[in-house]
């Protein structure tokens, strides 16, 4: 199997517990892996992404038109990524905006709104609203996770369920596990469906 | 067993395998890492430091090399500037002991103030460079680099990039790591001690040695050639990968991959460019390879063509990638190589999100003390490197200055020599001011400067992933150890008046500000809280919605990230907020509250 999975963000939002446990499964199941993280400056309040790369890579950074998913945490940022998009690969997108500093101080509308409506017209995409989602997690701390359960449960990462459970089992502190694991069943539920009715 | 790792931890696996005795080295992104992952794995009868600086670290690692242990060293590229005193001598010297000093580059630059080449020092020092491509190959090539060294005597640079670090790739590694046996010191002044008489000497050895290393390189199994064209295409580190992305490495695409820049492998080249008339050169930071293989060309009188950074078919900054290579090749070799991409032109416009202090940051706090305090009056400040280097952004606006690890200290030295009206202000991190700020304290009170330095103490090395310095108590031997305390430091030295201030308590840090503009000579001010990221608050803030007048002050006052507003009241985000109480502290009709958790 190779397939390029690309996981942006803003610094702070756990996407790179996401990238590794993909990784850490894709080991597991057997398959070459490679994987590249935004360290540094950038993790502070930037944009940031993750790169997978499941079988035959060169590059640590998936190339432009490579990405068969696009696990995108931001609607910003799923903009700001989607020419590392397959023409027809799939973006699950966050629609909750996180505004920055710098919008703030303009008094900037920004709400993500116009994103979601531009990500629509370009390509596959499975939105998900992480206010909502969260709300009965009582933090928004176990997205990552729900994002995960997504792209699982779309049927378009193509690994193992139980292999992610476990890893995400080896990866969380043990006293949010539990947790952890229901949220990613929650994504997966959404993610299933998302796809039965997208015929994805 | 079977291990997936960063690049930088790859880099300190390899060096455990070879039986590393001795690592030492000073955080910088992207290098890190590879400390860390040494303390993570089974390291007995290793010494494993952070050092205060480069430098230091680079002179502790020459003496056990001197006693035939294997040694390593690491730093980001600017911190072999720091370090490039002992080694310009020490590649006069040379070593029994394998030394292999990793500079990480960093094309772009992400994380970084300059956009220089290891590969031009290593040239400059006239010692060998490695310049791995991937994690994988960093793995292996750091065992080969030490071997090198202890072959010829001499220290080595390795030369990982950004991409090379951190990229993740599994390795195999042995289940146990062994240290290198050595002999210990033998003395011999004639040796070991540095005077012109033996630099004259050894100057001429290093260069007939040189001449042997380029030959010998040039049979190095990381020097690639792959298939065959009149058109070549020559490059080095992670560009090599980009290349091969966008090649697929196709037969009728001649590829020829330096590993080794320095000494350069001639015969090597020479070799590669039979049946060839016309290279490109893809290669990230200056244009070394482009140089040398110009250099071989007149000197061989070849009939070859050289493209590059030189004559503009590359460009000299910023990073590479699989899209820019393929649109370099596709031009030079008449191809289509890149990939159909969505074409996002009439994307919205995408808010700008750079990088900013976290919400509940003490130095947000500290910073927003200095400013009310200098109300109306004039003042310079100047910053320094570390997280609150992003102290410059708006609203804050409080760094003018940013040059290198300790100028902010100097600087305002400088400015209050020259403008003699303005306040000058110095802020230096707790790190820092071990690395390289303690001697500019000296300098400020023995030539009578007039300055404030705020020292923004938070109990870590913050933004290059938390590592511990002499101020914390913690070393990476895993020991509790004496702390080396800020304000008795200061004493020491001669600075009169040093107040230690809580910057969250915001009235009481504007009044230290004041009482040190009063005093004439050089203050320091010790804002001291812990940094947020390691303390895990629980407590949170919240907006009185009924008392809010939305006056918005306290975003456009301190700018926190957690200060938003959503249905055009201000709120605060509960998953960012820290409970700082900065903000509480702001508000004109005391609409935000604390909430304090049990």
């Amino acid at each position: 199997m190779n397939k390029d999975i690309l996981i942006c963000g803003v610094g702070g939002q756990g996407t790179v517990l996401a990238s590794g446990i993909i990784a850490a499964s894709a080991a597991a199941q057997g398959y070459a892996i490679h994987s590249a993280e935004t360290i540094g400056m950038a993790q502070r309040g930037g944009s940031v992404t993750s790169h997978v790369r499941i079988g035959r890579a060169h590059s640590p950074l998936i190339p432009f038109g490579n990405a068969d998913i696009l696990l995108a945490f931001e609607p910003a940022e799923a903009v700001r990524n989607l020419r590392y998009l397959k023409e027809d690969g799939v973006v699950i997108v966050n629609t909750t905006a996180t505004k920055p500093v710098t919008a703030s101080l303009k008094d900037s509308d920004y709400d993500g709104s116009e994103m979601t409506d531009y990500i629509r017209k370009k390509c596959a995409c499975i939105f998900v609203d992480s206010e909502k989602v969260t709300k009965e997690f009582g933090s928004s701390r176990f997205f990552n996770i729900i994002m995960l359960g997504i792209a699982a449960g779309s049927g378009k990462l193509e690994l193992d369920k139980g292999t992610l459970q476990q890893q995400i089992e080896k990866r969380v502190p043990a006293a949010y596990v539990d947790i952890n694991k229901q949220a990613f069943q929650r994504g997966y539920e959404i993610g299933s469906k998302a796809a039965a009715g997208q015929n994805l | 067993m079977r291990e997936y790792v960063m690049g930088n931890g790859a880099i300190a696996l390899g060096a455990l395998s070879a039986g590393v005795n001795l690592v030492a080295g000073y955080p910088g992104t992207p290098s890190s890492e590879i400390i860390e992952t040494v303390s993570k794995y089974p390291h007995e009868g290793v010494h494993l430091e952070w050092s205060v600086n480069e430098k230091a670290a680079l002179e502790v690692a020459a003496a056990a090399a001197y006693c035939g242990a294997r040694t390593l060293v690491t730093m980001k590229q600017v911190g072999l500037n720091v370090a490039s005193d002992p080694l310009m001598s020490l590649a006069y010297v040379g070593v029994k002991g394998g030394m292999v000093i990793v500079s990480a580059d960093d094309p772009g630059p992400i994380s970084s103030q300059t956009e220089q080449d290891t590969r031009r020092f290593a040239d400059f020092c006239r010692i060998p460079v490695f310049d791995p491509s991937t994690p994988e190959e960093a793995y292996s090539m750091i065992r080969d680099a030490f071997e090198y060294s202890e072959k010829y005597h001499t220290p080595v640079l390795f030369r990982p990039t950004t991409r090379v670090c951190h990229a993740y790739a599994a390795i195999e590694v042995p289940d146990v790591f062994e240290p290198h046996e050595y002999e210990g010191f033998v003395k011999d002044s004639q040796k070991w001690v540095i005077f012109p008489r033996l630099s004259h000497r050894n100057h001429g050895l290093i260069e007939e040695r040189n001449v042997r290393i380029g030959q010998d390189f040039s049979g190095y199994t990381q020097n690639i050639v792959r298939g065959t064209s009149a058109r070549a295409v020559v490059t080095s580190g992670v560009s090599y990968a980009y290349v091969r992305e966008c090649t697929s490495d196709r037969e009728d695409i001649k590829l020829i991959r330096i590993a080794t820049a320095f000494p350069f492998p001639e015969d090597f080249i020479l070799r590669s460019l039979e049946g060839t008339d016309e290279v490109i050169c893809i290669e990230e930071l200056s244009p070394y390879i482009e140089e040398q293989i110009l250099k071989t060309v007149g000197r061989h009188h070849l009939n070859v063509k050289v493209h590059g950074k030189m004559d503009g078919s590359v460009p000299h900054n910023g990073e590479m990638s699989t899209e820019l290579v393929a649109d370099i090749l596709g031009r030079y070799l008449g191809m289509e190589l890149g990939k159909s991409v969505i074409d996002i032109q009439d994307a919205p416009q995408l808010p700008l999100r750079p990088s900013v202090l976290c919400a509940g940051c003490p130095h947000r706090a500290s910073f927003y003390a200095v400013k009310r305090a200098m109300t109306g009056q004039k003042a310079y400040y100047c910053g320094d490197i570390g997280c609150y280097t992003l102290g410059n952004a708006m609203p804050l606006d409080m760094v003018d200055t940013c040059l290198c690890m300790g100028a902010g200290i100097t600087m305002a030295q400088g400015f209050s020599h020259v403008d003699k009206e303005a306040v000058c202000f110095a802020f230096v991190g707790d790190s820092t001011f071990f690395a390289s700020g303690m001697t500019g304290v000296v300098n400020a009170v023995y030539n009578e400067a007039n300055m404030i330095l705020c020292v923004l103490d938070n109990s870590t090395t913050a933004m290059t992933g938390h590592q511990p310095h002499p101020g914390t108590g913690r070393n990476m031997m895993g020991n509790i150890v004496e702390k080396v305390d800020i304000a008795m430091v200061l004493e020491g030295i001669g600075v009169t008046s040093i107040q230690t201030v809580d910057p969250l308590d915001l009235n009481a840090a504007i009044s230290a500000v004041q009482k040190a503009a009063s005093i004439s000579g050089v203050k320091a001010i010790l804002f001291r809280s812990p940094c947020i990221a390691l303390t895990k608050s629980h407590d949170r803030c919240s907006v009185d919605r009924d008392k809010c007048i939305n006056c918005k002050k306290c975003i456009r006052e301190i700018g926190c990230p957690a200060l938003v507003t959503v249905d055009v009241k201000v709120t605060i985000d509960r998953n960012l907020c820290t409970g700082c109480g900065l903000c509480v502290q702001i508000c004109p009709v005391s609409a935000i509250g604390g909430d304090k958790s049990e």
